[in-house]
């Protein structure tokens, strides 16, 4: 026998060895060789794969992470600078880290519009989909308590919120509160159990729940590609797809598992240039909450609804925040239980395409706010953003002391000039072409549509400063607004 | 599962009589049900002491949380204006750290008269911000804004600013602090009174 011989004969005992005693490389090279509709073996069924090595990122990142991160609320912060500046490549870890995360929620939310439009949540397919509800709330979770993870003033006032939006539970606000915050206040318990949860809990629900969710795609087969006609019918859907398979069935490894291999490593090697180019995120100031100035902002995945609740009218708040969310996950829970069979091409489901792309523009549209929180007073803007010298051309010594009196009463924290200031309430460039002195002093004085009344901080010489310096704010030097009254009781 | 095994019907008690099989097999059904129920009662037993020490924080009565604390002279403070100052929490547990500090607004109105805002916006919780020019509080997240007696002015918050308990004693600006403010649980609880010491007075 030659040594190449040897060595195979070698081999192959050792294999039967072992899965004499394993039993389970058999059944696991039978699972990746599942024959899938040679439609489904398409470059738009990659994402789900994508998300689950992201997963597996994430966790061998996290575990890393874990060797040097304390967490402890009067360490945390400063381990993270540890592992920003004094750990080799600590940085590169928390940089793959946070942008895996980032790019985990994306592919998990298009893994979701790509079943859903492709209708491939019907039958059989109903607890594939509703696993997969779970899975997106479960990544969700991580993506909220990894911020936290962060321990600095973005993280501190989070909390904050999120403790603030559960007090507003009726009845059982108080004791919501402090099981989220572990005591009365915020500190080492709150950062305490969002660590178990971050890192034992929903990590080992999220595995077991994937484990499940690939489970029913080898149990029922890769959902074949959607044809226009071609319904779903409980009774008879299975043995077409058994048909379909048995016509065109492809090995799923190699022949439609090298596109999802490709994009994976598409995904990961986008993750760690990201990584590389941009860096880690934060951590921001220290979670010290007597340091004030700052202007708390969540994370990318959670800025539309840091958007919303600038929005929310305070009457609805409440009801909205808390009943929303329940019926938002109720119906995505139940889609495929009230739509399981029928049509599954996207071209004859309009309401479906019509909703995904409404959901779809209006996330966009409030992360898009999110990014910019234009809601948000510009708490400096009054002392670094001076009236433009244009606006004082030509003006009097009382216009000039309204310019003033606008500047130092902090009117740019909230109105623009010439494009510098708050973007809270509207820009004063023209507004005495949309509001007469009257409707002016009433607005400044009494306040009302979002505005405070500023009566009490403004003397009667300050008023009338100000209001004159407005009333020169035209625009272009469009007409000034008039009272359509006052011309009809002067010229009856 | 393993070829070499045994389906139950082919097992041991091949060679009993059908009696006897149907006999020992009802035995062995009621012995399991009865370890299930064991172990059911088992569970309950394990799971009160589980939750319990779960549900420990929600437990406690907001109200009965938080004590009187020392916020500064009264002279600290200067007659018509708001302050920004801190304290430690008194209810800070092990390792808290910085976040064991609480920032709030103290306003003196008149030589014995105070307002202490706690620094958490109504809406949400964020840090509100004074300023003495235009008389407002605003806060960065979602542009809540409250006036000089921390009444509600505009934007999102439904309320005016959570206002701590104060007293004044022997010089001393006193609160009571416990709970962070929210909506549910209050700045400070009304229970738990101050001790009179020479001639400290109360006001809501």
């Amino acid at each position: 026998m030659s040594v190449k011989e040897r060595v195979i004969s070698g081999g192959i005992a050792g294999y039967r060895w072992l899965e004499h005693r394993l039993g389970l490389i058999q059944p696991l090279t039978q699972a990746a060789e599942h024959p899938t509709p040679s439609n489904s073996a398409s470059w738009w069924y990659v994402f789900g794969s994508a998300a689950t090595v992201l997963l597996i990122l994430q966790v061998v990142t996290g575990i890393l992470l874990a060797l040097v991160y304390s967490p402890s609320a009067n360490e945390a912060w400063a381990s993270l600078q540890v592992l920003n500046h004094n750990i080799p490549l600590g940085w590169y870890l928390r940089a793959i880290h946070g942008w895996g995360s980032d790019f985990m929620v994306a592919i998990v939310l298009i893994h979701m519009m790509q079943v859903f439009l492709f209708g491939a949540f019907k039958f059989p397919r109903e607890l594939t989909w509703i696993i997969g509800v779970g899975l997106l709330v479960l990544t969700l979770g991580m993506a909220f308590t990894g911020q936290v993870m962060r321990f600095d003033q973005d993280a501190y006032w989070g909390l904050g919120i999120g403790a603030s939006i559960a007090s507003r539970v009726p009845l059982v606000g108080a004791p919501l509160v402090h099981l989220i915050l572990g005591g009365p206040i915020l500190g080492a318990p709150t950062l305490s159990r969002f660590f178990a949860l971050h890192v034992f809990v929903i990590p080992g629900i999220l595995i077991g729940a994937v484990g499940l969710h690939v489970w029913l795609v080898l149990f029922h087969g890769v959902s074949d590609w959607p044809m226009p006609g071609r319904l779903v019918r409980k009774s008879t859907y299975e043995l077409q797809y058994h048909e379909l398979t048995e016509k065109t069935g492809l090995p799923f490894v190699p022949d439609a598992a090298w596109k999802d291999a490709m994009f994976a490593a598409a995904v990961i090697l986008a993750v760690l240039a990201c990584a590389f180019f941009f860096g880690p995120f934060g951590p921001t100031g220290q979670p010290d909450p007597t340091i004030i100035q700052t202007a708390p902002k969540p994370d990318f995945a959670f800025l539309w609804i840091y958007a919303v609740l600038a929005f929310l009218p305070p009457e609805i708040e409440t009801p909205v925040m808390l009943v929303v969310p329940v019926l938002a996950i109720a119906a995505m829970l139940l889609l495929p239980l009230f739509a399981g069979e029928g049509e599954r091409h996207w071209a004859r489901r309009p309401v479906a395409v019509l909703m995904l792309t409404v959901i779809a523009v209006s996330l966009g549209i409030f992360t898009h706010l999110g990014t910019y929180t234009p809601w948000s007073p510009i708490m400096s803007a009054w002392t670094s953003d001076p009236v433009p010298p244009k606006y004082l051309r030509g003006r009097g010594p009382l216009e000039h002391q309204g310019a003033l009196v606008l500047q130092d009463k902090q009117c740019r924290d909230c109105h623009s000039l010439d494009g510098a200031g708050g973007l809270r309430g509207p820009a004063l460039d023209d507004i005495a072409s949309r509001m007469t002195e009257d409707q002016i002093v009433r607005q400044v004085l009494q306040g009302g549509g979002n505005m405070p009344a500023y009566g009490n901080a403004l003397n009667p010489s300050e008023t009338k400063a100000l209001v004159s310096f407005l009333t020169t704010l035209r625009g272009d030097n469009l007409a000034p607004a008039v009272d359509a009254s006052r011309t009809l009781t002067r010229n009856p | 599962m393993s070829i070499l095994l045994k389906h139950p019907g082919e097992s041991s008690n091949d060679d009993l009589p059908p009696e006897g099989k149907a006999a020992a097999h009802s035995r062995r059904t009621f012995l399991f049900q009865l370890s299930l129920a064991l172990n059911g009662a088992v569970g309950i037993v394990l799971a009160i002491p589980l939750i319990g020490y779960l549900l420990g924080p929600a437990m406690k009565k907001s109200s009965t949380v938080g004590a009187w604390l020392k916020l500064g002279s009264v002279d600290d403070f200067p007659v018509g204006e708001t302050r920004l100052t801190d304290f430690q929490s008194p209810v800070a547990s092990l390792g808290d750290g910085e976040t064991a500090k609480v920032a709030c607004w103290v306003r003196h109105i008149s030589p014995r008269q105070f307002q202490v805002f706690a620094i958490n916006c109504a809406h949400l919780g964020c840090p509100v911000r004074w300023f003495a020019q235009s008389k407002l509080f605003l806060c960065p997240c979602h542009g809540g804004a409250y006036y000089e007696d921390g009444a509600r002015a505009s934007g999102p918050p439904e309320r005016g600013l959570f206002e701590y308990k104060y007293k004044i004693a022997g010089g001393s600006l006193m609160i009571h602090a416990g709970d962070m403010p929210t909506l549910a649980t209050e700045a400070s609880c009304d229970k738990k009174r101050l001790i009179q010491i020479d001639g400290a007075e109360t006001a809501s």
